[in-house]
């Protein structure tokens, strides 16, 4: 996935269970909870849970649903929990396919895995596949350096003067940052520097950095954050 | 069981050697039958501080190397039957400390001994690291001053990753600070680092605080270990720290300025009185002498 070009957003959807498309009174609980607040309703997307519903089978059947929420001024975009040949019969009818196991919200299912359609990365996502975030607990020695390869670096002890951190995403310091930091180490200008105190030697991000007498002396020795605005080094106090 | 205790810092002149004779003869004085290893190979000094510079016919690598058994090279201290001095070579260099040697030299030692003690070489190269490399515990020597403590977390992050325990993956090496050559004085103008200072940086547990005293030139030059002058405030300092690595609870002393005349009678009166900041050296006091 080319991430300058797809960018990702969580969205909330609303889920209809297929089989009540065909329940005579859904139409009226339907258009009763459209009156309540017409505005919430106003083409929203709709995903249809095709589970337990293996008699939907068509495009043509997927384009009669598709119509029907149309009329009470819904958009119905996909489907989940879908066969492989209804996935391939709901594309005929222009929809498109949410992970097979994803939350039905509707149904107040299990809490676990929240609404994360395939479709729709959970986040601006760097990575297709982040590896987990790199957690050091001890305090950063002189010399030592460490590199969180395609992902963010949590310290939760103090990074001494003379210790260089790497990551390839955001760096979070839950102590003194004596030492370097680096972040967005491959190029990512949306990761971020945030420490509980700011006494660094560098930081960077990006490729851009500032030197430790660069850093602005109202900054120093308080917790920060640091962001690339406008190909800026930019530090604000947290 | 045998405590290997590395005698480390990284840089060079902040009073390693003068802490491992401290150490060791404050050891032995508790009844702990010690031995102290110069791994200071080619730069040998142990010898002259312990005062034994003219006994030595054999030396570590010599035992490294089986030219010698460890009994013709170990020199019995004449003050304290629990101390011993195994110098090292002055005519090598670390290159001749091998690994596997030294492995095997010091578990020979550790039949003989309750501690074994490694007065490591600066730097962080082969002698260095071949001096932590074994430890179970190590004393990081510090003076209050930014360079050294830099170091020291130099040190630090190599015992916690390429010593033997690191490793093995067993439980770290023990590490405990040595603040030495701190002058309260200075501290007070700001010309020095405070122990809250370092504490801040290294984040370790401190085993001492040792007042720069002109005492430890004077053991130095006369190869008495600072330990075995009780009149020194330095010499207390160690003893006090050998205490707190034995596990005993000692308060800081040597860490605010010293008094004059009647100010220091009064200050002490303070101290007795319960003050709870007032930490003075109370020249004199019986407790100082517990020790010994």
């Amino acid at each position: 996935m080319a991430g300058n070009l797809v960018q990702g957003a969580v969205f909330t959807v609303m889920v209809v269970r297929a089989g009540m498309l065909r329940d005579p009174e859904f139409q009226d609980e339907l258009s009763r909870q459209i009156d309540r607040s017409p505005r919430f309703f106003q083409n929203a997307p709709v995903v249809l849970d095709l589970k337990g519903a293996e008699a939907f089978a068509t495009a043509e059947e997927f384009a009669q649903a598709k119509e029907l929420l149309r009329q009470y001024t819904l958009a119905l975009v996909g489907v989940q929990n879908a066969l492989p040949a209804q996935v391939e019969a709901a594309a005929g009818a222009g929809l498109a396919s949410f992970a097979p196991n994803a939350t039905n919200p509707s149904r107040r299912q299990a809490p676990a895995p929240e609404a994360q359609p395939a479709a729709a990365a959970p986040e601006p996502e760097r990575q297709p596949s982040r590896p987990q975030t790199r957690l050091v607990t001890e305090p950063v020695r002189s010399g030592t350096q460490i590199y969180a390869r395609g992902t963010d670096l949590v310290v939760t002890a103090a990074v001494s003067a003379g210790a260089e951190l790497v990551a390839d995403g955001n760096i979070h310091v839950y102590g003194t940052l004596r030492g370097r930091a680096l972040a967005g180490a491959r190029g990512d200008a949306g990761a971020r520097i945030f420490c509980s105190r700011l006494e660094a030697e560098l930081v960077s991000i990006a490729g851009r950095y500032l030197v430790s007498e660069q850093l602005p002396a109202e900054q120093r020795g308080f917790a920060v954050e640091i962001a690339l605005v406008d190909e800026q080094l930019t530090i604000t106090r947290n | 069981m045998a405590k290997v205790v590395a005698i480390t810092s990284g840089k060079g002149g902040v009073g390693k050697t003068t802490t491992s004779a401290a150490v060791a003869a404050g050891l032995a004085l508790r009844g702990h039958k010690t031995v102290v290893i110069d791994f200071d190979v080619g730069l040998r000094n142990l010898d002259l501080v312990m005062g034994c510079e003219r006994r030595v016919v054999f030396d570590f690598i010599n035992v490294i190397n089986g030219d010698a058994n460890l009994n013709q090279a170990l020199i019995k201290d004449k003050r304290n039957d629990n101390l011993f001095i195994f110098p090292t070579s002055q005519t090598r260099d670390k290159d001749a400390l091998k690994r596997d040697g030294v492995d095997r030299v010091l578990e020979e030692l550790k039949q003989q001994f309750d501690y074994i003690i490694c007065d490591s070489p600066a730097g962080i190269e082969h002698g260095a690291i071949t001096a932590l490399y074994f430890a179970d515990a190590a004393i990081i020597v510090t003076n209050p001053e930014v360079s050294s403590v830099r170091d020291s977390d130099r040190i630090i992050g190599i015992l916690a990753s390429r010593s033997r325990r690191a490793e093995r993956n067993e439980p770290p090496v023990e590490l405990n600070l040595l603040l030495t050559r701190y002058d309260p004085g200075r501290v007070a103008k700001g010309e020095m680092l405070t122990v809250d200072d370092v504490l801040e940086i290294l984040s370790i547990p401190l085993l001492g605080v040792i007042p720069e005293s002109e005492s430890v030139l004077r053991a130095s030059n006369t190869g008495t270990p600072v330990t075995f002058d009780e009149d020194s405030p330095a010499g207390r300092a160690y003893l006090d720290a050998v205490a707190r690595f034995l596990g005993e609870q000692r308060e800081m002393r040597f860490v605010q300025p010293e008094r004059r005349g009647f100010l220091k009678v009064l200050s002490a009166q303070l101290f007795l009185s319960g003050a709870p900041d007032q930490r003075i050296d109370c020249q004199g006091a019986a407790e100082d002498r517990a020790v010994a």
